[in-house]
């Protein structure tokens, strides 16, 4: 219950400090992170598949990469 | 399950909202969602719809007597300039003779079709996106239909995404030749995630998933095997009706100075049926010339044994639940893939925008430490050799933009 409560308040006060964060990758230094090769998920369709092969023959799931993420290079 | 709303008013038209115990509480989730989205720096930078394109997909896999392969068509366009919306349409086409048929009615194969079509929108409003979607899958003994819900936020100028999902399945279980017998399974998936820029070289993906099961959980078809004598009998499987597992993911992104991307990611897995398991991944991304991309990747899995699993139990009916499924016994699986994009001239498109051909291909190892190969008579029960199997998987696909 304490750890809880700590990290609770943990989450709560870094929210809250990086609400005045200067962004330390300025947005003229995204071009590398902007190529197409640095997406995670370049093609959903692709991807979806591989992890339903995965999800069939496995115990585990969850957690696979997120479809969407952003790289802040918009 | 008791709920804890803590609200904090410390900052000007802030409203934090901390739920703990959401489990089972799909309403208090998007509490949450609602109340991290009202925090400043989560309204930095507004978000993007994802693009225009259309994919055709062939999949192929082959592999432990076991062929699926079938089309995937996935359609995304925007309507105006805040929504999105998407449809999918996905068939396998099964031929099975695995082990476990072979087990259970002798080298008789099977063969089945499942169908599953999706459909999606995404709505972007104020600085926020918002996603649905719905899927029905249809196959002659399983039913499924899937809602999902959604929102990602980029924030803290654009350095950060975090993304929260709900979804829920609703699924009907049958058994072929037996129309006396329907039962329920319904999944619940609560994910967060978030992705962080961390140098201008260097992207971050972190992702927390909760998935709960209730209703039948075990294959209808499947049995376990228990000793009788010197030689074995079949008795079907027995699942407990509940399953919790948490999964928790870290990838991370590295641009190399002479344009290319290295990738390395682990997940961790752990579940109430006392299944654990470790995927380790490393990828490389290598463009050549204008027109050409190249990846390769190793995957390796491995997972330890449900707590009520057994090659071969002692005795009918040993214990209050039985298994022998060999997705929930100890092993490892390798995985190697190589793959190709060419990605097409402008000139030659016509109408498109931009657009590229695929081919990617995958070689599985499955290495089983505790699931024996029982169609192998001549050995004494429980002494048979321990099963594996190596398994190839192709996807073929046009990628077209507009």
């Amino acid at each position: 219950m304490m750890i809880n409560r700590l990290f609770t308040a943990l989450t709560l006060s870094l929210m809250l400090s990086a609400c005045d964060v200067e962004p330390w990758v300025k947005p003229y230094e995204r071009a590398h992170l902007a190529d197409p090769i640095m997406m995670f998920d370049r093609d959903p369709v692709s991807s979806t598949y591989l992890g339903h092969v995965h999800d069939a023959r496995e115990g585990a799931r969850g957690a696979g990469l997120a479809t969407g993420g952003g790289c802040g290079c918009n | 399950m008791p709920v804890k709303v803590l609200v904090v008013q410390a900052w000007p038209q802030v409203v934090v909202v901390v739920v703990t115990k959401v489990l089972n509480r799909p309403v208090c989730f998007l509490v949450v969602c609602l109340g991290l989205l009202s925090l400043p720096g989560f309204n930095a930078i507004a978000a993007v719809l994802p693009e225009d394109r259309a994919d055709v997909l062939y999949h192929s896999y082959d592999g432990g007597g076991v062929t699926v392969d079938g089309p995937s068509v996935l359609v995304r366009k925007k309507v105006g300039e805040s929504v999105s919306v998407s449809g999918n349409y996905y068939v396998d086409s099964v031929s099975s003779a695995s082990i476990d048929v072979a087990l259970v009615s002798g080298a008789s194969r099977y063969a089945e079709e499942r169908t599953q079509t999706s459909v999606g929108i995404d709505y972007l409003y104020d600085k926020s996106t918002m996603s649905f979607s719905t899927t029905t899958s249809s196959e002659n003994d399983y039913d499924a239909d899937t809602t999902s819900l959604g929102m990602s936020q980029e924030m803290f100028g654009g350095l950060t995404t975090i993304s929260m999902s709900y979804t829920l399945g609703d699924n009907t279980v049958r058994r072929n030749g037996d129309p006396l017998f329907s039962d329920y399974a319904k999944t619940k998936n609560y994910r967060l995630s978030l992705t962080q820029v961390l140098t201008k070289d260097l992207i971050m993906a972190m992702a927390y998933e909760i998935i709960t099961d209730e209703g039948y959980l075990n294959n209808p078809y499947r049995s376990v095997r228990y000793l009788d004598g010197t030689s074995f009998t079949l008795q079907p499987e027995i699942y407990p009706r509940t399953r919790t597992s948490n999964a928790v993911a870290v990838n991370f992104r590295y641009y190399l100075p002479y344009r290319a991307a290295f990738n390395v990611g682990y997940r961790y897995f752990v579940d109430t049926w006392d299944i654990q398991a470790d995927t380790f991944e490393v990828g490389y991304t290598h463009p050549y010339d204008e027109h050409w991309t190249f990846d390769a990747d190793l995957r390796l899995y491995n997972q330890s044994n449900a707590d009520f699993y057994s090659d071969l139990f002692p005795y009918i009916n040993a214990q209050n639940y039985l298994a022998r499924d060999k997705e929930l016994s100890t092993f490892t699986s390798y995985s190697i893939g190589l793959g190709a994009a060419y990605e097409f001239n402008q000139e030659d498109l016509g109408v498109f925008d931009k657009g590229s051909l695929n081919f990617y291909y995958n070689y599985f190892i499955f290495d089983y430490a505790d699931f024996r190969d029982a169609t192998q008579t001549s050995y004494p029960v429980g002494q048979e050799p321990l099963y594996n199997f190596s398994a190839s998987v192709i996807r073929l696909y046009l990628s077209l933009w507009f």
